[in-house]
C-alpha cells in the first residue's frame, strides 16, 4: 500500500528500525517537496520584494542594489540550492522588512501558537468526542439529530464569523473575557473555543461514523449477549477501536489549524505565528512566509509520523498483523 | 428532507443572484445622502433600508443581493476548476496506475501535507487579486481531496469484472474511460461538486474578510464584513446580515451534498 501522509499507515506499522528509517526518509522528502513548491510559487509571483522595500521613490539602481543584497538577482535554481543549504543548518534566512533573523523571530512567536493549538485541540476533542459517542449510541433519535445538526452548522461557519460573534458576545457585551491580547487562560479561552467549536463538528461526525461501524461488529454483539452493561460496551469495548481514525485526524488537523491560526490570531490579536505570517504576507516578506509554511508542513509531517508510531499501541490488531 | 430544504435554499440564492438587478431595491453602489445618521454612523434597519446601511451610506440589502453573485460565481468557477482537475487526475492515476499514476498520487500526497489556507492567503495577497485570481487560488488548493476520492473509486472500478469484459470485447482505453468508467464516477463527482461549493464559499469569504479576496467596491459577503468590521459593536447588523448569508449558502450546499451522497450510495445510508 502506498504511503499517505494524510492517514495513519496501519499496514506498515511494524516498528522495526527499518520501517522507522524509511518513514523518516519519506518525511524528509515530503518536506523538500513542500519547500520546493512554496519556493516556486512565491518566486513566480509578479510582486518584486526589492521594489517593495526600496519604496516608490527609489531609482532603478537602488532597486537593483537591494535585489543584489537579497540575492534575488541570481538564477532560481541557485537561490533554491542556497536556501536548502541554509535550511540544513537551521538558518531560515533574514527578514526583508525587519532585517532580523527569521529563526529568532519565528521561535519567539512559536510558544503562543503552540498554546493556541493545544487549547484548540483540547476544545475540539472535549466537544467532538462526547457528542459523536452520544450520537452513535442514540443513533436515529433526537440526541443524534441535534448533534448532527449542530455539527453541520459548525462545518458551514467560517472561522472569522465565529471569532467575531464570540468576541462580540462574550468579551465586548458580557465582559467575561478580555477583548484580545495575550496572557493566561482567560485570554486563550475565546480563540481556542473559536477553533474548538468549529473543529469539534468535524470530530463529532468522524467519531459518530467510526462508532456506528464498530458498534455493528460481532464482538460488540457478544459483549452485549454476555450481559455487559450498555455504557461499558460503548465506552470501553467500542471506544477503543473507534479512536484510531480520530488520532489520525489530529495529524491532518494541524494543516487546517495553521490557516485558522492566521484568521483567529489576527481577530484576537494573539501574538503567534499566524499573526506573524499575516503581517509578513501583507509586506511580501517572503523569508517569513516560507518559514511559516515550512514550519506548518513540519508540524503536519511530524504529527503523521507520530500517529503511525502510536497506532499499534492504541489498536493492538495492528501489532498482530 | 433536510437535503430538499438545502436544495430549496440554494435555488433561492441562485434565483436572487441571477435576478439581482430586478430583486434588489437599489443599486449596490449608490451612497444615499440620507443613508448615514447625523454623526456619520450607519443607519439601523428601517422602512427605506430594510437591513440598514453600511459605513458609506449604501443599502445593505442591495449589497448582499449583488454579493450573492460574487460568492456564487467564485463558488462555481473555482469549484468547477478544482473538480475538473481533481477528477481528471484521479481518473488518470487510478486507471493508468504505473509510473504516471504513482507520480500523480505522490504529488497529491505532497499537497495533503501543505498548509493550504495559509498558502491561499499568501498567494491572494501577493497577486493583488481580481475575482478570477481569487477563484484560481481557491481551485489550486481545493482539487486534492476530490482527486484522492476519485482515484480510490477508479482503482476499484478498473479491476471490476465488467471492465475486464468490455476490454475483452476489444474496447479501447478512450471508450472504457468515457463510456464505462465515467458514468459510474458521476454520482461521486456530483456529490463532491456540491460539497465543494460550501468549502469554496467559506474560503472566498475568509480571503475577502482578510482583505485579500474580492476587493471593494465589488460587493462580496466576506468583504462587506471586512469593510464594516469596526462597526461590529455599534452596528451589528452589518456583520449579522452577510454572516447569515454565508452560513446559509454553505449549510445548504453541505446538506444537499450529504443527502445526495446518502441517496446515491446505499452503503452510506446505513450510517
Amino acid at each position: 500500500m502506498p504511503w499517505t501522509p494524510g492517514r495513519a499507515n496501519v499496514e506498515h506499522a511494524k516498528l522495526t528500525p527499518r520501517y522507522i528509517a524509511r518513514r523518516l526518509l519519506q518525511a524528509a522528502l515530503t518536506l523538500v517537496g513542500v519547500v520546493a513548491i512554496t519556493f516556486a510559487l512565491l518566486f513566480l509571483v509578479p510582486a518584486d520584494p526589492a521594489r517593495e522595500i526600496a519604496g516608490k521613490a527609489a531609482s532603478p539602481t537602488e532597486v537593483a542594489q537591494i535585489r543584489h543584497q537579497l540575492g534575488l538577482d541570481r538564477p532560481l535554481p541557485i537561490q533554491f540550492a542556497e536556501y536548502l543549504g541554509r535550511l540544513a543548518v537551521g538558518n531560515l534566512g533574514r527578514s526583508y522588512i525587519e532585517r532580523t533573523d527569521v529563526t529568532t523571530l519565528v521561535m519567539s512567536r512559536l510558544p503562543a501558537t503552540l498554546e493556541l493549538l493545544a487549547g484548540a485541540i483540547l476544545c475540539e476533542l472535549a466537544i467532538g468526542l462526547p457528542a459523536g459517542i452520544l450520537a452513535a449510541a442514540r443513533r436515529g433519535r433526537m440526541a443524534d439529530r441535534m448533534v448532527m445538526a449542530v455539527s453541520f452548522l459548525g462545518v458551514s461557519t467560517p472561522q472569522f464569523i465565529m471569532a467575531l460573534v464570540l468576541l462580540h458576545v462574550f468579551a465586548a457585551w458580557l465582559g467575561w473575557f478580555p477583548i484580545g491580547g495575550y496572557g493566561g487562560i482567560r485570554y486563550l479561552a475565546l480563540p481556542a473555543l473559536t477553533l474548538g467549536l468549529l473543529g469539534g463538528g468535524w470530530y463529532g461526525r468522524m467519531m459518530r461514523s467510526g462508532m456506528v461501524d464498530v458498534l455493528r461488529q460481532d464482538y460488540i454483539r457478544t459483549a452485549r449477549a454476555k450481559g455487559v452493561p450498555e455504557w461499558r460496551v460503548v465506552l470501553v469495548h467500542a471506544l477503543r477501536n473507534a479512536l484510531l481514525p480520530i488520532l489520525a485526524m489530529i495529524g491532518l488537523d494541524i494543516g487546517t489549524f495553521m490557516g485558522g491560526a492566521v484568521v483567529v490570531e489576527s481577530v484576537y490579536g494573539w501574538p503567534g505565528i499566524g499573526q506573524l505570517a499575516w503581517e509578513a504576507i501583507q509586506q511580501i516578506d517572503i523569508p517569513i512566509i516560507m518559514a511559516v509554511t515550512l514550519l506548518a508542513a513540519v508540524g503536519i509531517v511530524l504529527a503523521n509520523l507520530l500517529v503511525d508510531v502510536l497506532a499499534p499501541f492504541i489498536d493492538p490488531r495492528i501489532r498482530l498483523r | 428532507m433536510v437535503g430538499t430544504a438545502g436544495g430549496i435554499v440554494l435555488l433561492c440564492i441562485i434565483f436572487v443572484a441571477v435576478l439581482a438587478p430586478w430583486v434588489a431595491p437599489y443599486s449596490p453602489d449608490i451612497q444615499f445622502p440620507n443613508g448615514l445618521a447625523d454623526d456619520g454612523s450607519p443607519l439601523a434597519p428601517c422602512r427605506q433600508f430594510p437591513l440598514g446601511t453600511d459605513l458609506l451610506g449604501r443599502d445593505l440589502l442591495s449589497r448582499l443581493i449583488y454579493g450573492a453573485r460574487t460568492s456564487l460565481l467564485i463558488g462555481i468557477i473555482a469549484n468547477g476548476v478544482s473538480v475538473a482537475v481533481g477528477a481528471a487526475l484521479g481518473i488518470v492515476a487510478g486507471y493508468v496506475r504505473g509510473r504516471i499514476g504513482g507520480a500523480i498520487m505522490r504529488f497529491t500526497d505532497l499537497m495533503m501535507a501543505f498548509p493550504a489556507l495559509l498558502l491561499a492567503i499568501a498567494l491572494a495577497a501577493i497577486f493583488q487579486p481580481s475575482l478570477w485570481i481569487v477563484a484560481m487560488v481557491i481551485a489550486m488548493v481545493n482539487w486534492v481531496q476530490i482527486a484522492r476520492v476519485i482515484y480510490t473509486e477508479t482503482t476499484a472500478l478498473a479491476e471490476s469484472e465488467f471492465i475486464l469484459a468490455v476490454r475483452g470485447l476489444g474496447a479501447g482505453n478512450a471508450r472504457i474511460l468515457f463510456r464505462h468508467l465515467l458514468p459510474h464516477l458521476l454520482p461521486t463527482i456530483l456529490v463532491w461538486s456540491t460539497l465543494g461549493i460550501a468549502t469554496t464559499v467559506l474560503l472566498e469569504a475568509t480571503l475577502s474578510f482578510l482583505g485579500v479576496g474580492v476587493r471593494p467596491p465589488t460587493p462580496s459577503w466576506g468583504n462587506i464584513i471586512f469593510e464594516n468590521e469596526s462597526y461590529l459593536t455599534s452596528a451589528p447588523w452589518l456583520v449579522i446580515g452577510p454572516g447569515v448569508a454565508i452560513i446559509a449558502l454553505a449549510l445548504s450546499c453541505n446538506l444537499l451534498g450529504d443527502s445526495l451522497r446518502d441517496a446515491l450510495d446505499p452503503r452510506a445510508r446505513e450510517r
